[in-house]
């Protein structure tokens, strides 16, 4: 019987000075939240860490490229067929149909672009004041048509990127909702919620897309008077409502979990309002999870727009994406000539793109997941 | 195990009952119908056509029509012009898809009972690919932990999940068709036709089948058991291959069913860059001509597909790993 008193006597012994000092310490550290914790650890993570500069650049270029001093992406010239890649500095033949003392109008634009955005024909017209008529050689070559596969890649980029980014929204944002009721709601809203998704997992979704993309694709004069819907925005939204799915299982399971964890209780019954455990607990941990999905699921997203535009049923021309891009070069293959150029900077570009996205998302995932916090 | 089965048969009953309904109602509220792109059809023509194809009934006829088997035409229910000699529409439900619109002289069993054994064997070449190549790069890369050799295989994998299979099927051709011409360009027939496609279509999943058997078996090999396996004196082989093997791909069987499912859609863009003319290449064109008929037809076939193979993993699983009961799910 002397062992438990003699530990009590020196747990007291301890006390005496010792607790003060831990006292002390505690007050001295300070908590830490949950995003500097992340990021603290991200920044440790190398490869994840480039793979995020590497985006940040990326996504520049592909925001800038009207401001770039890039070919048209669109204008044929089958006279010059496909050229493989030279440095060739550049020349002045920019918009060359436009004589110099003439304004440039939305009619050029129209020629040697699409319908461009306000944003952009703005950027196009800073892009001529700063580099006037000069425009860079062809020096990733040219596509079987003659089109400056540079340009192409580069203006490509961004309808990927604006593809991927607007159907990852989308997901998100059914994908949130939908999962944060259904954990939310609990009991037999959310078996019956979770049962609807189950089915829609279970049927093989590119058919159904590519099926509804037809049936868009036939309809679309009618869409687009009623709707002002476009084949783009129906894409982003056809996409976003295959992708929101995974999410909406996440976020349910992170939220079930969280409802009846014990920090949740505890703040409960230091008598934390509603309000408050709903964005000062749940939404920031549910937060973390729903940015590691959506990180991997726009690389799946913008491989899923390539794979459709490549089949001829996503972006149509003139406008560009890397789909339209491989469909081109896989067209072009043939015994006689090989442009191996066509292929392999889109593989290139692609895949360090997609390379990077998967990296930083599972950086991310590594950085976010609150069961590793502390373990490293 | 029967109580699964019974929970399993009905959802799939649901799920099928959802996709045949909403794709039928899609389709069917298409205005001016499939015949629109022949411009020169007389009007009596086309009603002549709509007629056939039960166009001009209401929309519930139709889709009772459709999904069968009762037999809703003037040649009477169940069956009754088979008896009289005439092929009658049967519905989906004896397995029947209709006529196609676009192909008139075929029925859309006619073509995917032509085009079904070829897509299946190009599926089950790379099914195979996948997994040899997956397994083998996925086990030498967790024996070899660490070292350049397990680096190199987990970049490889990570490339071949980043880059689709078009741009890898683009690069293949020209190395191994153009430059070392090894394989033919395009075509189905000979084995050697197969190769090339096969594994085109089956490289994505081999990596992602590398990758999952790489954590399991590096899971399995520091298990207790293993430990005890090399106490006895078992040959580093036995270990690994009786031993480690059959703990480590446990997740590759699980993956098995959503590989399948990818290989089906990876088998759209294949087929069309290799031109085989398997189901896949008639699916995409039947988009494109808007051959519903075609195109359902499909997609209910994929969805039966899909969910049955998913069925099997999952029985196969449960007996790999007594441990999961199929009644917990």
């Amino acid at each position: 019987m002397s062992s438990p008193t003699k530990q009590a006597k020196t747990r007291w012994d301890l006390g005496g000075g010792d607790l003060d000092r831990l006292l002390e310490e505690a007050k001295a550290s300070r908590g830490e939240s949950l995003w500097n914790d992340s990021w603290r650890r991200l920044k440790r993570n190398r490869p994840a860490l480039w793979s995020l500069y590497f985006l940040a650049a990326f996504a520049l270029i592909s925001v800038l490229a009207p401001l770039l001093p890039l070919r048209s992406p669109v204008v044929v010239n089958t006279s010059l067929g496909a050229q493989s890649p030279a440095f060739a500095w550049g020349d002045g033949q920019y918009l060359e149909d436009v004589p110099l003392e003439e304004e440039i109008t939305d009619r050029h634009l129209q020629d040697t672009y699409w319908d461009l955005s306000f944003m952009d024909k703005a950027l196009v017209h800073l892009r001529v004041g700063i580099f006037g008529r000069w425009q860079t050689g062809h020096w990733l070559g040219t596509d079987h048509l003659g089109r400056d596969l540079l340009s192409r890649l580069v203006w490509g980029s961004r309808t990927s990127i604006l593809v991927a980014l607007a159907a990852a929204l989308c997901s998100l944002l059914i994908g949130v909702i939908y999962g944060a009721f259904s954990g939310l709601a609990g009991g037999r809203i959310d078996n019956l919620m979770m049962r609807i998704v189950d089915v829609l997992y279970s049927i093989p979704f590119i058919f159904v897309v590519i099926f509804l993309i037809t049936l868009i694709s036939d309809n679309r004069a009618l869409l687009e008077d009623k709707l002002g819907l476009d084949r783009e925005k129906v894409f982003y939204l056809v996409i976003g409502a295959i992708y929101w799915l995974t999410m909406a299982r996440v976020v349910r399971g992170q939220v079930l979990s969280l409802k009846n964890s014990e920090f949740i209780e505890a703040s409960r019954v230091m008598g934390a309002s509603t309000t408050r455990i709903l964005f000062q607990h749940i939404v920031p941990n549910v937060l973390s999870i729903v940015v590691v999905y959506l990180t991997l699921t726009i690389p799946s997203v913008m491989l899923f727009e390539a794979f459709l535009s490549f089949l001829g049923l996503g972006i149509e021309p003139p406008k560009v994406s890397w789909g339209t891009v491989a469909a081109d070069a896989a067209t072009a293959i043939n015994p006689l000539r090989i442009f191996w150029w066509m292929i392999v900077f889109l593989s290139l570009a692609m895949g360090s793109a997609l390379l990077a996205l998967n990296i930083l998302g599972d950086g991310l995932r590594d950085a976010l997941d609150p069961r590793m916090r502390g373990k490293d | 195990m029967t109580r699964f089965l019974l929970r399993r048969l009905l959802w799939f009953v649901i799920t099928m009952f959802v996709v045949m309904s909403v794709s039928f109602v899609l389709m069917r509220s298409v205005p001016g119908g499939p015949f629109d792109q022949d411009r020169n059809v007389e009007p009596a023509i086309e009603l002549n056509l709509k007629r056939k194809y039960h166009l001009d009934w209401p929309m519930w006829k139709q889709f009772l029509h459709y999904v069968g088997p009762l037999n809703l035409d003037e040649r009477g229910m169940f069956g009754e012009g088979d008896r009289k000699g005439e092929k009658t529409f049967g519905g989906v439900l004896s397995g029947d898809f209709g006529p196609s619109f676009r192909y008139r002289d075929f029925t859309v069993n006619d073509i995917i009972g032509q085009s079904l054994p070829i897509s299946a064997l190009l599926g089950v070449i790379a099914m195979m690919w996948a997994l040899s190549l997956g397994i083998s790069t996925g086990i030498a890369s967790a024996l070899r932990r660490g070292t350049g050799l397990d680096l190199a295989m987990r970049l490889a994998a990570t490339g071949g999940i980043a880059l689709p299979n078009f741009v890898i099927a683009g690069f293949l051709i020209i190395c191994f068709v153009f430059l070392i011409p090894l394989f033919p360009v395009a075509g189905w027939g000979s084995i050697r036709t197969m190769i090339l496609p096969g594994f085109c279509l089956g490289l994505v999943f081999a990596a992602y089948i590398s990758r999952l058997t790489r954590t399991g078996m590096l899971e399995a090999l520091s298990q207790e058991h293993i430990r005890t396996a090399h106490a006895k004196g078992l040959s580093p082989r036995t270990v690994v291959m009786r031993h480690a093997l059959k703990g480590g791909l446990l997740p590759v069987v699980s993956y098995l069913g959503p590989a399948t499912a990818g290989i089906l859609t990876g088998s759209l863009v294949i087929e069309r860059i290799f031109f085989i003319p398997g189901t896949g290449s008639h699916f995409v064109n039947s988009a494109n001509n808007r051959d519903y008929t075609l195109a359902m037809g499909v997609t209910i076939l994929y969805t039966v597909l899909v969910y049955s193979l998913n069925l099997v993993v999952d029985l196969i699983y449960t007996l790999l790993d007594p441990r999961i009961a199929l009644e917990d799910e």
